[in-house]
């Protein structure tokens, strides 16, 4: 056997971290050589229920359970656990925009069991009855007092309770600076200006009417969250002039911004951290003129048909540990103060996933009306096929 | 039992199934196509002509896949007929049955991951890489039209093949020994004999081809990069993000109706064109 070493330099632990998400080493490596792994098995002692069981200690939740969910956003070893747990595997289904996710469960009949909604989108989902109230007891693992107020509130509506909070985020740009003489940009007015300037087919904007025309929007000094039919038409003039100068419409922005062929990009934090980590002179930059600010939660569907499997996985998402290890697979900071704490130190300082107070105060959370305002839907739609 | 019934219990399984997945469907959706948008999206019965009046705000998506529909049926047939040629001509019996075997092989694996086989291969660091390589710079391959003919061409080569293969391969050879023995020099065979009975697998491949490039969604959302448009790809769009059923009713509707036409008047024109020798020779 290998001595395990007693403890692990800042410096060691982002390189590990990045050797492990490049794929050059295995994750029980990475969990050694770290630490993780063993903070992971004395943490599981300390709490029995944690522990693996032959006799399944949830009882029999069925064979499955469904889960609708954002690509890149869960680490797959936790599911194996889940599995391992409960005897439940889980199918996962991956969605581009909260609309999308919307006009599958409107339409009916879409078997989820989970799903993971953003801040906004809770006010329709139950005015439109498609989404369960949460019963908290058969959630042992939440508790609402280790949770950030600032990204729990929005899971709540007339005081009851429909989502837990999942992660939260920013969104921002990605810019590969080698272009830019090294410098980044921070504004959506430098991002369209230099679009329609030296990166013209260089940059991407999401398939996603919430941040693309938000950002349009705030081009203009307007609210991220406008309805108002004036300055939605100032956006779309905008984005149908910016429009031969777009590399692609799509969010999926990874592989282009990875080989080269984009420069510049709307990106979620998480992304950013990543592209950074892998690529450094790809930065990740907060809008001084406004952006997103969002919280995803953990929500069931009303059409559900296997609730228990259900709360069995929401409550095992929200274990702490299970917890800490999708904030390492995938880069969003989490609103449980439980799981924050056990993060490494080098993450809790890390600007990409925690910005500065300062760069947040001009983010705006999406507002509960983008969802369904026709002529926001519709603008998105002339901007595409324009 | 009767001729009669015997013929309809013969027809029922048919039957059904045209009304149940072609005839219900498709009324539904021209029902929808008068209604209204949901307030939270979704369809709010009504009769109105709105959504048809809306049309134009879809013009750019009609006319993309009106334009590179017909380019990569073109495209596809001029690619396909000289592989067909070959394959059915030229190529021995003991190997036909392999070639024909390989250009199947690909449908063995999912369109969408050998379009993202394309997404590389026209990416920066693909066949551009290899241009500037030799010195033709900055060409830009992926997220144009160019990228979703290529793609769309790519996807549905085998379709054009194989009907003008099962046409050519059927070929009496001795009217072809029969040409070249009162004079006629290869070429003049090919145009006044091989050409003109291929004429019905040329036509069945077109056809199955344009049809499906009419409703093509999933080539040019990989190799447009979103950009490139077709109705199909606005379809998805009303349905799946805006939620405006109506009006992707109506969208749908009209889709129908301009295939409809279109494939009437190619019908016509391929049955005069194949109806008499005269006139196929004369092409």
């Amino acid at each position: 056997m290998t001595k395990q070493p007693d403890h692990i330099s800042k410096k060691q632990f982002m390189e590990e971290l990045q050797r492990y998400k490049k794929g050059s080493v295995t994750r029980r490596h990475f969990l050694n050589v770290t630490g993780l792994g063993a903070a992971t098995a004395v943490i599981g002692a300390a709490v029995p229920g944690l522990m693996p069981r032959p006799a399944f200690a949830a009882g029999d939740i069925g064979d499955r359970v469904v889960l609708a969910t954002w690509p890149n956003y869960h680490d797959p070893d936790n599911f194996d656990a889940f599995t391992e747990a409960t005897g439940a595997h889980v199918q996962m289904n991956v969605f581009g925009s909260n609309e999308e996710m919307l006009a599958k469960l409107q339409a009916g009949a879409t078997g989820w069991d989970v799903y993971v909604p953003t801040n906004y989108t809770f006010e329709d989902y139950v005015k439109e009855d498609l989404i369960e109230p949460l019963d908290v007891s058969r959630l042992p693992n939440y508790d609402a007092s280790a949770f950030d107020p600032r990204y729990a509130e929005a899971g709540s509506v007339n005081g009851k309770l429909y989502g837990v909070p999942k992660n939260w985020g920013s969104t921002g740009m990605a810019i590969n600076t080698k272009h830019n003489g090294g410098k980044g940009i921070s504004s959506w007015k430098e991002f369209f200006d230099i679009t329609m300037d030296k990166f013209s087919g260089r940059t991407v904007v999401h398939d996603y009417q919430l941040t693309t025309i938000g950002s349009a929007l705030n081009y203009y000094g307007y609210s991220f969250n406008s309805v108002d039919e004036k300055e939605l038409a100032d956006a779309e003039k905008l984005l149908i002039e910016v429009k031969p100068h777009l590399f692609a419409i799509t969010s999926d922005y990874q592989p282009p911004m990875r080989n080269g062929d984009a420069w510049l990009t709307i990106c979620w934090s998480g992304d950013g951290k990543q592209l950074n980590t892998d690529i450094p002179e790809i930065a990740y930059a907060l809008g001084t003129d406004g952006g997103e600010i969002w919280s995803d939660y953990w929500a069931i569907p009303k059409s559900s048909e296997r609730k228990d499997a259900a709360y069995a996985f929401i409550n095992f998402m929200l274990d702490p540990n299970v917890n800490a290890k999708e904030v390492l697979a995938h880069g969003y900071p989490t609103a449980d103060s439980r799981t924050y704490d056990m993060l490494p130190e080098e993450l809790k300082n890390d600007p990409i996933m925690f910005p500065a107070q300062e760069l947040l105060s001009p983010l705006e959370f999406g507002a509960a009306v983008t969802l369904t305002d026709p002529n926001r839907a519709e603008l998105m739609a002339r901007f595409k096929s324009a | 039992m009767t001729q009669r019934t015997r013929n309809f219990l013969l027809l029922a399984p048919a039957g059904t199934w045209f009304l149940l997945m072609l005839i219900v469907p498709l009324s539904v959706v021209f029902i929808f196509s008068f209604g209204e948008r949901g307030s939270a999206g979704g369809y709010v019965p009504a009769f109105t002509f709105e959504q048809y009046a809306n049309l134009p705000a879809r013009w750019a998506a009609f006319r993309n896949t009106m334009t590179l529909a017909p380019i990569g049926t073109l495209a596809a047939l001029l690619i396909a007929y000289p592989l067909a040629y070959f394959l059915a001509v030229k190529v021995s019996d003991k190997w036909k049955m392999m070639l024909l075997v390989l250009v199947i092989v690909p449908f063995w694996t999912s369109i969408l991951i050998r379009s993202y086989a394309w997404i590389f291969l026209l990416g920066g660091r693909g066949i551009p890489a290899l241009l500037e390589w030799i010195g033709i710079e900055s060409v830009r391959l992926i997220n144009t039209p160019f990228a979703v003919l290529v793609g769309i061409v790519y996807g549905y080569l085998p379709l054009m093949v194989f009907p003008i293969y099962v046409s050519l391969d059927r070929l009496d050879k001795r009217l072809l020994e029969a040409s070249s023995d009162l004079g006629a020099k290869p070429w003049r065979t090919f145009l006044q004999i091989t050409l003109p009975l291929s004429i019905p697998g040329v036509a069945t491949g077109c056809m199955l081809v344009f049809i499906l490039l009419m409703g093509e969604y999933l080539i040019p959302m990989l190799l447009g990069g979103g950009k490139v448009f077709f109705v199909g790809n606005a379809l998805v769009d009303l349905f799946l993000q805006s939620r405006n059923w109506a009006f992707g009713s109506a969208v749908a509707v009209t889709l129908v109706v301009v295939m409809l036409i279109t494939v009437t008047i190619y019908m016509r024109f391929i049955s005069r064109v194949s109806g008499t020798r005269e006139d196929v020779a004369l092409i």
